[in-house]
């Protein structure tokens, strides 16, 4: 841990550190909205929520590379995104909403492996990135980098998630969204169709995580292996969060980037993914030993 | 005859075809001892997937972690028990690198030690990971799996990211494709045994009475934290052998894309027996052998493809054909498993 | 245990959930041997109760003890051990096992060893089981899957799974809901018997009255968590507070 060092010796990195996890934690928690919404709507835990994120990534890559700005690539993302939601709505979803848990993480997982193959085959294994075209921002006596274009995507990403509040909130179709979510057989009672609900609802989170990983691919790389990381990212958000309110999402989307930031400096960036997935699990089990003591049990 | 002795002589034979057809193929198809002893090893994963997963209902996508450390032990064992790390660099690769004698005492003793790591970490991970239920279980699990192929791709004593390389096949043994066939199969055949047998005791209906209703179980005065933890323990048993015979039939383990093959083997498992039925012992074997096949086919004929028809694969199954093969024969012919309806109770009672 | 002393105590036990107090202050006696009555409006906390005492969660104040023992930090699987069993409201069973099966995995499991865990189960058992099915009247349906039968049949086949446990004191939850009333007094029948052949103490739950009238001999009453009356039957249903507690009168 000689990095440990470097930390105490020299706190202003620290700092650097932990702006480039709130950065970065920004899209954690737009992701991990998304997967709550889809969970509370349908009771369906989608494993494919980092590979839309992948999607959105290469989508944006290739625009880049036909001489399109990437910042169009957020809307297209998003766009394209929503409609390929739709589809897998259509063709796969639809069949396993009413289904227990198992069956929809065994789909989606079928879903993720197929679609992070498919961009495999496509554009090979190689991470890949896309120049924003914006400069570097030093402060501290130039001690402190912060890339201008993370700071342009962490806006973004909460100005995301705030459109996305509002939406819900404010329109007709958020507030059926919100009705189906508390109770599906009343709404449909009342006249809400379910199925569509279901359905925007589905293809709304794909288009989220399509918006961030254009935001990704911008600020980081992304390969067609990236997904499951954020999957898991996004699990654990909503783990520590709950369903509750997209404050506390944010909270632990932010601190979650911190953490990951931290510890891929302290233990390696070779462990950053083990990090997260011990980190899961270590917050699941000691979840489940409090549960315990109140004899009851995580569902 | 009766009908209980016909059916047992159906039985016999169908067992000796099988067990004839099994110790035959080797020799019928001497160029395919990887593919066959890929089947056996497909036939191990289905098998111990469907113990927790389908006869106990908690479904893991970790088993893999068990596997991937018995691979490793293996190898380490057999590579410390006669050269330094750095010796071995130098006679890696070597047929003359150990006797007949050394590979065999490595290999068995190597093997050995799996088995009781496999049963060690089941037993840790089990305390602490079967409290949790359905699907935080299965993400947990999902985390675990890949956390270890991480990790391990860290740790230079086994090699991190570039791997361990497994001695090389001495001769004086034999055909090594022959030998590592029948190592496949012995275990194989051992799994079954051991399944088919737990399955007709007591323990066999606890696990189903966890799955079906746990709280009901727990109501009921079963010790339901001994059986899950025994069944995982049971499973990792098989797991950590055929880890480290594969890291040795296949020669070179990569801690994620051979030993902790999470994506791959991991979730090939839970897809194999439920494609053959989930929760009976023909279930897991038919499911292997079917999938086996198609993969071979997807493999010689869509070649870079063959992964993206896997997911496709996945897909359809789990949402088209959950109930599997025997599922699917039970529906449909159930007096051929034993099963009995209501229509034909009532035709007896009358 | 001497006949008629106290195998189950509840003494002044609370339960809270949130804000809400299930339970306030309860004390019930159930006497070995006997067959004692709860009844209570809907929400008056009667299942609570019986979730704590089957050690379901724990309690918030007061004391839980059977046979003398202090049970209420022991957990399900312990207290059902002991001899202390529950049915359920809404009936579980294990529904993809035949009923013969539910039975066999029902065999008391108080000495239960790793060599045990291990064996078949013995031919006794299986009489044993098929005995018990035939008094419920499910003998017929034994190599069914359980989750085949109908409601009533999948009760009977709880109530069967229960005495194959050989407890102590069974708690039953409404034993008769959702059961076709020509089949109710059949299953009073199997009770009574249950309790004077077998030696099984009841403790049930009941929303008809004329089922608990008939069958219990002493009845506690709970409203608004708190216990209301208790007494023979006669004096209960003349109860003006019971009376009132049910028709809503506040």
């Amino acid at each position: 841990m000689d990095n440990l060092q470097i930390l105490l010796q020299a706190p202003i990195f620290s700092v650097q550190l932990l702006i480039d996890g709130l950065m970065i934690g920004a899209i954690f928690a737009l992701a991990a909205y998304g997967m709550a919404l889809v969970w509370g709507v349908m009771n369906i835990i989608d494993i494919a929520q980092g590979e839309y994120v992948m999607l959105g990534g290469f989508i944006t890559f290739s625009l880049n590379r036909v001489g399109i700005n990437p910042f169009l690539g957020i809307p297209v993302s998003f766009a394209a995104l929503f409609v390929i939601g739709w589809i897998l709505y259509r063709i796969v979803i639809n069949r396993i909403v009413e289904r227990d848990m198992f069956v929809s993480i065994l789909a989606t997982f079928g879903i993720s492996i197929l679609l992070q193959q498919l961009m495999s085959q496509i554009f090979g294994a190689d991470i890949q990135t896309v120049e924003s075209g914006l400069g570097t921002t030093f402060i501290f006596d130039n001690q402190i980098t912060i890339s201008q274009i993370k700071m342009v995507s962490f806006v973004l990403a909460l100005a995301i998630g705030v459109v996305l509040v509002i939406f819900m909130r404010k329109s007709r179709l958020g507030r059926a969204i919100r009705a189906t979510a508390q109770n599906a057989r009343a709404a449909r009672i009342l006249g809400i169709d379910t199925d569509r609900v279901y359905a925007v609802t589905f293809s709304l989170n794909a288009a989220i995580c399509g918006a961030a990983g254009a935001l990704v691919v911008m600020t980081w790389v992304v390969q067609p292996y990236m997904g499951l990381a954020y999957t898991v990212r996004s699990f654990l958000i909503i783990t520590v969060a709950g369903f509750g309110n997209i404050a506390t999402v944010i909270v632990s989307g932010l601190g979650l980037g911190v953490a990951e930031i931290f510890a891929g400096f302290l233990l390696g960036t070779e462990f950053q993914m083990a990090f997260i997935f011990s980190l899961l699990v270590a917050i699941l089990v000691w979840r489940s030993i409090r549960l315990r003591r109140k004899r009851q049990v995580l569902r | 005859m009766s009908a209980r002795q016909k059916t047992d002589g159906r039985k016999l034979t169908l067992y000796a075809a099988i067990a004839g057809l099994s110790i035959a193929a080797p020799f019928i198809m001497p160029n395919f001892y990887i593919q066959l002893s890929y089947l056996w090893l497909m036939v191990l994963f289905a098998l111990t997937w469907d113990v927790v997963g389908g006869q106990m209902g908690y479904n893991s996508f970790g088993n893999i972690v068990f596997f991937g450390l018995g691979m490793y032990v293996t190898a380490v064992t057999q590579r410390d028990l006669y050269y330094t790390i750095n010796e071995y660099a130098t006679v890696a690769g070597r047929v003359d690198a150990l006797t007949p004698r050394q590979y065999l005492t490595g290999l068995s003793l190597g093997l050995g030690m799996s088995a009781v790591a496999g049963v060690l970490l089941a037993l840790i991970l089990g305390v602490l990971v079967l409290r949790l239920r359905g699907h935080y279980f299965a993400i947990s699990t999902l985390g675990i799996g890949f956390a270890a192929g991480d990790i391990a791709g860290g740790i230079d004593y086994i090699g991190a990211g570039s791997g361990l390389v497994t001695p090389v096949f001495p001769s004086g043994l034999g055909e090594r494709g022959l030998f590592y066939y029948f190592l496949f199969l012995i275990l194989a055949v051992a799994a079954f045994l051991t399944f088919k047998w737990i399955y007709s005791t007591r323990f066999g209906l606890a696990i189903n009475a966890i799955r079906d209703d746990e709280d009901k179980a727990e109501a009921m005065g079963i010790n339901t934290t001994r059986y899950k933890v025994l069944a995982w323990t049971v499973a990792a048993f098989f797991l950590a052998l055929a880890g480290g015979a594969t890291g040795n039939l296949i020669g070179f383990i990569d801690p994620v894309d051979t030993a902790f093959a999470g994506a791959t083997f991991g979730v090939w498992m839970i897809l194999m027996a439920i494609l053959g039925g989930k929760g009976t012992i023909w279930g897991p074997v038919i499911g292997a052998v079917i999938f086996q096949i198609t993969q071979e086919l997807f493999w010689t004929f869509l070649l870079g493809w063959q992964r993206v028809a896997l997911g496709a694969l996945i897909i359809a199954i789990v949402v088209f054909f959950p109930q599997g093969i025997m599922g699917f024969v039970r529906h449909n012919w159930p007096e051929l498993l034993g099963h009995r309806i209501e229509a034909r109770e009532e035709e007896e009672a009358a | 245990m001497k006949n008629g002393g106290a195998l189950l105590s509840v003494e002044n036990v609370s339960k809270a959930f949130g804000g809400v107090v299930a339970n306030n202050k309860i004390s019930v006696n159930v006497p070995e041997g006997r067959i004692i009555g709860l009844i209570g409006p809907n929400g008056s906390g009667k299942t609570t109760l019986f979730n704590s005492i089957v050690g379901y969660h724990p309690i918030d104040a007061g004391s839980i003890s059977f046979e003398g023992t202090e049970i209420s930090a022991l957990r399900v699987n312990d207290i059902a051990r002991r001899g202390l069993l529950r049915t359920f409201q809404q009936t579980r069973v294990y529904g993809k096992m035949t009923c013969v099966q539910n039975m066999q995995i029902s065999v008391p499991n108080a000495h239960e060893s790793f060599a045990t865990m291990f064996t078949k189960y013995p031919d006794e058992v299986m009489d044993k089981a098929e005995h018990l099915l035939e008094f419920v009247g499910l003998y017929s349906k034994r190599r069914l899957r359980a989750g085949d039968l109908s409601f009533g049949q999948q009760k009977l086949l709880e109530f069967a799974m229960a005495l194959m446990n050989e407890p102590k004191l069974l708690l039953l939850d409404e034993p008769t809901a959702g059961i076709n009333p020509t089949l109710i007094n059949g299953l009073i029948e199997r009770l009574k018997r249950a309790n004077a052949d077998l030696g099984i103490t009841l403790f049930v739950i009941e929303h008809n009255m004329r089922v608990i009238m008939n069958l219990a001999e002493h009845i506690y009453c709970l409203a608004h968590g708190e216990l209301l009356a208790e007494g023979r039957p006669d004096d209960i249903q003349n109860d003006q507070r019971v009376i009132n507690a049910y028709l809503g009168a506040h």
